[in-house]
């Protein structure tokens, strides 16, 4: 078990519901890794380098693993994509680089990119922890350096905060919560990622020089003000806040659980349990719906059905992964808007009563998970002059700086798009990180 | 369906495959397994002087994902005793005596060679192989290739071979000389009746990068081994080749290099072989291999036409000339199969930094020269504006295209490209006449 120091035994607890779910991807061995890398033409100008939000040179580390320079390989994708690890393993591949691959429209098997990267990665971050060798070593810190506080410890900020510690920066990273990671530790498919795996990666993000305070609420102690007065910069990663509800009759109650409170206890809570629960329903027709659904379904759930209000064409969650929840034996039903929670004599859940095209139908179960998006969190962002949000909650940026209507403040992830991958966060954060030290380059010019 | 029957100097066989001298033809029961899977002969493997084998022995090179693309040994000869091999030959023989048995040889003396002979001849085998190829230990004792190199030794052990020899007498030729057709004529100059070749390529075949010692490891150390395999059959091509045109050597050829199936064996053959002889694809996946190298062979040689191998032996020895005869005249132009490309630019890559620039993409700016083909190193330096080459119809954007007018037909493109038949080298009607480089010299 790798040690975390910040967090004691966080990482380690069996008792931890996520730890019951295996990597639904397997970790390569040298001679799988190899053999698979041998398969990558080497295209020219690749595609599936345009695909990544990142633009990691896929088939310069692919052919950096084909002839055994595996840390050449890791340092090619992390110098685009420092949480390298983390994507590799939670990127829908399949709509990014895998699905640009070549083979693709050629009718065969596609180069497994993420599995290569994940290869790759993961050896890089066994190597840091061994003490064998740096990945990249930091710039010393000097006369140049400049210090910027980033708000929340998610992908985006971690992103920012090591692009900017490697070129010898002072990040400080304020976060609200007990772990840093954001969803990358809390709200991430265990069978995708598990906790130990992205506090993992966040060691080495600290070991860059980044420093994470946790338990840092803005507000308490450290305001908008105070940030803007002691840091050179401020970046806004701050993800997006409690899950939405449906605003029906019997919503409130035991028995309806919020989707990423949900999973945020499976992956942290010692101790939690399904009970007795067989008959779940999922609402939402997003990714986490589908997450949320092949959890329980994986979990042992006897009966998981998602309720989605619109025709299953219409729905946001990528279909390789309704595809894959629907093998785990999920069924989904369509064009059903729910109306209540019929709850029993002791407040039980026991049906949700939804309107379908043809009538109103009851369908029984114990218990209800609501994945239907989460509410912004308006009010940190409102605390900086000059930062504006838009109509639906969002941070606004300038979208190649990342920078908001405050010159000194950048936002990006999932508070700038309203919830995209983890991907798009890092780019975000790199791109921020790059931006601000253009400006500083300049300042310094002049 | 086509006779694939052979008469290689004398020597007769069902069909031209024989298992080379080589682990896969070590002993008796291994040598029936063979002939019960169809091989049509086998050079038994060499017995002679007394040898101790060393452990580890193989090494091989992988390419690309795949296995053993090259082969290496530091084995010796037979390393189990005269008396035993000869037993089992005779016995051998007697149950097989369709197949073709040829016993390969190694001793040192005139008298050691004799007696050999005379016990080796009367266990009814069909003829002998004289091993003058080996390139790894047995040498150092002045056996096997250094005998291979020296014409005037090598013409000398000939000659007494064929004195005391009542069988054909194949000698086996090394590869390790600067030019095949000296040994091959000094073999056929001591009376051969055909020659075998090629023997192993003196080589390293890779170092261990954490023990820093080369391979096969034998211990802390290593020796040079003997490279055979897939990898060295162009090698063995023009070594044959080399032969099969040479008035001087115009005996029976067993052609041996990286022979894995029938159409590397056909190849062999259309170059001059009347037998093909075959290890490393055996060692790889074992004696089976030899149902489709008769089938294949004999359904290529129904397709055209052929009725029997024979027809076949020599064929392309015509068309094999000296660079000088070619003609300069004739010329072929790429082209891009829309329909087929899969977009992966890999040609465009390989012409722009490997061959001559005539592959573009439309993306990007074009900075090759675009005037008169003029292919000079410093067209950069030119004042020519960059050109963004259009598709012409509704093709895939990431479709390359060619410029004709500035392709020189050298098959790059073709080469690297994945698809089959994305990319062809079409013929450029000329009128020009057949001119060639000697043509020219002799017009002055």
């Amino acid at each position: 078990m790798i040690k975390l120091p910040l967090y004691g035994d966080a990482a380690s607890g069996a008792a931890r519901l996520e730890t019951r779910l295996p990597d639904a991807k397997p970790l390569y061995d040298r001679g799988e890794a190899i053999t698979e890398a041998e398969r990558c033409l080497y295209c020219h100008d690749a595609p599936c380098v345009k695909a990544c939000p990142t633009e990691i040179d896929v088939p310069t580390f692919i052919k950096k693993i084909a002839s055994d320079n595996v840390l050449g390989a890791a340092r090619t994708i992390m110098s685009q994509n420092v949480l390298g690890y983390s994507c590799a393993r939670v990127c829908p591949v399949e709509v990014l680089c895998v699905g640009a691959c070549v083979y693709t429209d050629w009718h065969r098997e596609p180069i497994q990119i993420g599995k290569l990267q994940r290869y790759a990665t993961e050896a890089a971050l066994a190597r840091e922890e061994s003490g064998k060798g740096r990945v990249f070593t930091a710039r010393a810190r000097g006369p140049h350096t400049r210090r910027v506080a980033l708000v929340g410890a998610g992908p985006a900020s971690l992103a920012c905060a090591a692009a900017l510690a490697l070129e010898g920066h002072e990040a400080v990273v304020f976060e609200r919560k007990a772990l840093p990671g954001g969803l990358n530790s809390t709200g991430v498919a265990p069978y995708k990622l598990h906790l130990s795996d992205s506090l993992r990666e966040i060691e080495y993000v600290r070991s860059l020089g980044v420093d994470i305070e946790l338990g840092a609420e803005l507000g308490e102690g450290t305001s908008a003000s105070t940030l803007l007065d002691s840091f050179d910069a401020v970046f806004l990663g701050l993800g997006l806040g409690a899950d939405s509800k449906l605003g029906i009759e019997g919503e409130d109650g035991p028995g309806v659980l919020g989707a990423t409170a949900f999973i945020e206890k499976l992956k942290l809570e010692e101790g939690f349990t399904l009970g007795a629960l067989s008959r779940a329903i999922v609402v939402g027709g997003g990714n986490t719906a589908l997450d949320v659904a092949r959890e329980l379904a994986q979990l042992g759930v006897a009966s998981v059905t998602m309720v989605y209000r619109r025709s299953a064409s219409q729905m946001s969650g990528y279909a390789h992964e309704l595809h894959l929840a629907r093998s785990e034996g999920v069924a989904l039903i369509d064009e059903a808007v729910p109306l209540a929670v019929v709850r029993g004599e002791r407040g039980e859940v026991q049906a949700l009563r939804v309107r379908r095209p043809d009538g109103e139908i009851e369908l029984a179960c114990d218990g209800i998970f609501l994945a239907i998006g989460q509410s912004k969190l308006r009010a940190v962002a409102s605390q900086f002059a000059g930062v504006a949000l838009d109509g639906r909650g969002c941070v606004l940026v300038d979208p190649t700086t990342r920078r908001t209507g405050n010159a000194r403040v950048y936002a990006g992830g999932d508070c700038v798009n309203g919830g995209r991958e983890v991907v798009n966060a890092v780019a975000d954060g790199r791109e921020a990180a790059r931006e601000m030290m253009r400006v500083w380059a300049l300042e310094t010019r002049s | 369906m086509a006779d694939l029957s052979i008469d290689m100097c004398g020597i007769k066989s069902p069909n031209p495959f024989w298992l080379a001298s080589a682990p896969p033809s070590n002993g008796g029961e291994q040598v029936m397994r063979a002939f019960d899977a169809g091989w049509g002969g086998v050079v038994w493997k060499t017995i002679g002087a007394p040898v101790v084998n060393v452990s580890s022995r193989f090494g091989a090179l992988d390419y690309a994902g795949r296995k053993v693309a090259g082969f290496t040994n530091i084995e010796l000869i037979s390393d189990r005793s005269v008396e035993v091999n000869l037993r089992e030959i005779t016995a051998v023989k007697k149950r097989y005596p369709n197949n073709a048995l040829v016993v390969s040889l190694m001793v040192e003396t005139r008298e050691q060679w004799r007696d050999l002979i005379r016990r080796v001849e009367d266990t009814g085998a069909d003829g002998l192989e004289l091993n003058f190829g080996c390139p790894h230990g047995m040498c150092e004792r002045g056996m096997g290739s250094t005998v291979g190199q020296e014409p005037a030794l090598l013409q000398e052990i000939t000659s007494w071979a064929k004195e005391f020899a009542k069988t054909p007498v194949l000698v086996k030729l090394t590869p390790n000389v600067s030019d095949i057709l000296d040994p091959g004529v000094a073999a056929v100059r001591g009376g051969a009746d055909g020659l075998s070749l090629i023997n192993t390529i003196k080589s390293i075949i890779g170092v261990d990068l954490d023990s820093l010692v080369p391979l096969p490891r034998v211990g802390g150390q290593s020796t040079n081994g003997g490279y055979c395999g897939p990898a060295v059959k162009p090698i063995a091509l023009h070594m044959v080749g080399a032969l099969a045109r040479d008035p001087r050597t115009q005996v029976p050829l067993s052609g041996i290099g990286g022979i894995s199936n029938w159409r590397d064996a056909a190849e062999f053959i259309a170059l001059g072989c009347t037998s093909v002889q075959v290890c490393t694809a055996v060692m790889h996946y074992g004696y089976r291999i030899v149902e489709d190298m008769i089938e294949g062979l004999s359904n290529y040689l129904d397709d055209k036409g052929m009725k029997s191998v024979a027809e076949l032996r020599g064929r392309a020895v015509p068309q094999f000339r000296e660079w000088g005869e070619l003609n300069l005249n004739y010329n072929v132009v790429a082209k891009i199969d829309a329909s087929k490309c899969i977009g992966c630019q890999l040609c465009y890559t390989a012409c722009l930094d490997g061959a001559h620039q005539c592959i573009h993409v439309s993306e990007r700016p074009c900075h090759a020269w675009h005037g008169e083909p003029d292919h000079a190193q410093n067209a950069r330096l030119e004042a020519n504006a960059a050109v963004l080459h259009q598709h012409t119809g509704a093709t895939h954007v990431r479709v390359p295209v060619i410029d004709e007018r500035e392709c020189i037909g050298c098959n790059l493109c073709a080469l690297v490209c994945p698809v089959d038949g994305c990319i062809e080298m079409v013929e450029v009607p000329t009128d020009k006449p057949y001119e060639s480089w000697n043509d020219r010299v002799s017009r002055g």
